[in-house]
């Protein structure tokens, strides 16, 4: 899977889990200051991750600094793959 | 002896961190000196009590066997589910062993310290199983569980960020400014817990609620007094144990951020026990929510969230305490968080006004009454407010 197709999908995953099509313009924002994610949606993102791409990250493997944003995540997902 | 009370236990601890700031400034490691004093510091603790001492020694060995034996079994990946399972159960065990006898007076396996350890514990645990801890090194695993500063009331700090912290060095200017922190954290937090808490305390005067306004006048000046004492108090103690750990080179995390200026009960929860809230939401919350989430068990995403969370503070308060009082508190905010959940996500009228300064006024007084009904329960106020009117 290139990085544009994982793009894709990873926005698409996150406009419908943030229910907010602002993750397709603003992909360095923390969303989880702007209410866009809370604890029950981040997880949410990891089984949704986990089904798409079948890649496992573990609820304490990253600070939430490390995944707090579209592009840190898409990258996360990325280096996985 | 316990710690942060008692005039000789600060004695003995400005002389402990002497060492600790010539090793520091010296470029040296803590870490050797470090566990010596914590051996120091916890064979004071347990000194009058050898079944304690017993019971501390009994749960580090069973804690270590089954971390190890995990480690085990996820590296040869053999009876790796098995092991982990009966490996977090022995963990587990005493301390529920010991809520359990506590409920008929008994002290069963218990000992000054074992909720938080056994955070600790089943940290390290969690973290073998999913793969994120590959290595444990004894003495870097020891140390985290015995380390003093933080031993008996938290905060719960998590290995990870320990053991970075304990194995590294520091320049003079770092070590430094760790060390002015280190005391000026004690001397505020000494100042809460010993002078406003005390204070405070005997504000609170809680009694069967008697007739007429000034009655219920008196019920809420109580839990209001309360509240702020056990904030005084708790966040006391905490910034002293973050200021002892400082000393030592270890940057124990904070535990509370401003709780009082929360404008609902999930920020309230982000900045109240904010290392026992964040240790639930790792590993009971999100794992309930995982768990569920796999096996498709709700079919909407509010009702797997609003069971979260009753899950989550139903542990919470048992954790506190086998008393109807706790049990009470955790299902009062398992409720509260389901409804702030369910009204913030369905409400139109709070989408529309939440940015706005009128509406976030009102949601603070909603919410610290809301919390202050919480302490009311925790301190057992309610109960025996409620007692009262029901004896007459």
């Amino acid at each position: 899977m290139d990085k544009t197709t994982v793009e894709e999908k990873m926005l698409a995953i996150l406009a419908d889990i943030c229910a907010d099509d602002i993750v397709y313009e603003e992909r360095d924002i923390d969303l989880f200051d702007a209410g866009l994610l809370d604890s029950m949606a981040a997880i949410e993102v990891l089984v949704s991750i986990e089904d798409e791409f079948g890649v496992e990250i573990a609820p304490t493997e990253h600070e939430r600094n490390e995944m707090n944003t579209v592009n840190k995540i898409i990258h996360q997902v990325c280096a996985r793959l | 002896m316990e710690f942060y009370t008692r005039p000789s236990f600060f004695i003995l601890l400005a002389i402990a961190i002497v060492p600790a700031a010539i090793l520091g400034f010296a470029g040296k490691r803590i870490k050797p000196y470090g566990i010596t004093a914590s051996l120091f510091f916890l064979g004071l603790l347990f000194s009058n009590s050898p079944s304690e001492l017993g019971a501390f020694l009994l749960f580090l060995l069973v804690s270590s066997a089954s971390a190890y034996a995990t480690l085990r079994a996820k590296r040869l990946s053999k009876n790796e589910q098995l092991t982990f399972r009966l490996s977090l159960a022995v963990t587990i065990a005493p301390l529920v062993i010991y809520k359990i006898a506590a409920v008929f007076d008994e002290n069963l396996l218990g000992f000054l310290g074992i909720s938080y350890i056994t955070f600790k514990s089943v940290q390290v645990l969690i973290e073998i199983h999913d793969g994120l801890i590959t290595e444990l090194n004894p003495i870097n695993y020891l140390y985290f569980l015995i380390f003093f500063a933080p031993f008996t009331s938290g905060p719960v700090d998590r290995s990870k960020r320990f053991n970075e912290d304990a194995n590294r060095t520091f320049s003079k200017e770092e070590y430094a400014d760790m060390l002015a922190r280190g005391l000026m954290l004690l001397l505020i937090g000494a100042v809460y817990k010993t002078v406003i808490a005390s204070i405070l305390y005997t504000g609170y005067t809680p009694t069967p609620l008697e007739g007429g306004l000034s009655g219920i006048a008196g019920a809420i000046k109580d839990s209001y007094m309360y509240g702020f004492y056990l904030f005084f108090d708790f966040a006391g103690y905490s910034l002293m144990a973050m200021g002892a750990g400082y000393c030592f080179g270890i940057k124990v995390p904070r535990n509370f951020n401003a709780p009082f200026l929360a404008l609902d009960v999930k920020d309230f929860w982000n900045r109240w026990h904010i290392s026992l809230s964040t240790w639930l939401r790792d590993f009971v919350f999100m794992r309930f929510v995982r768990w569920s989430m796999r096996h498709k068990v709700f079919p909407s995403r509010l009702q797997t969230a609003c069971c979260g969370y009753l899950i989550n503070f139903i542990i919470m308060g048992a954790w506190h305490g086998l008393t109807i009082d706790y049990l009470i508190y955790g299902l009062y905010y398992g409720v509260l968080m389901g409804l702030t959940d369910v009204y913030q996500k369905k409400s139109s009228f709070h989408k529309k006004h939440r940015k706005k300064r009128w509406y976030k006024a009102l949601q603070w007084a909603v919410t610290i009454n809301l919390i202050m009904i919480g302490m009311s329960i925790f301190s057992g106020q309610m109960h025996l407010i409620i007692g009262g009117i029901i004896h007459g």
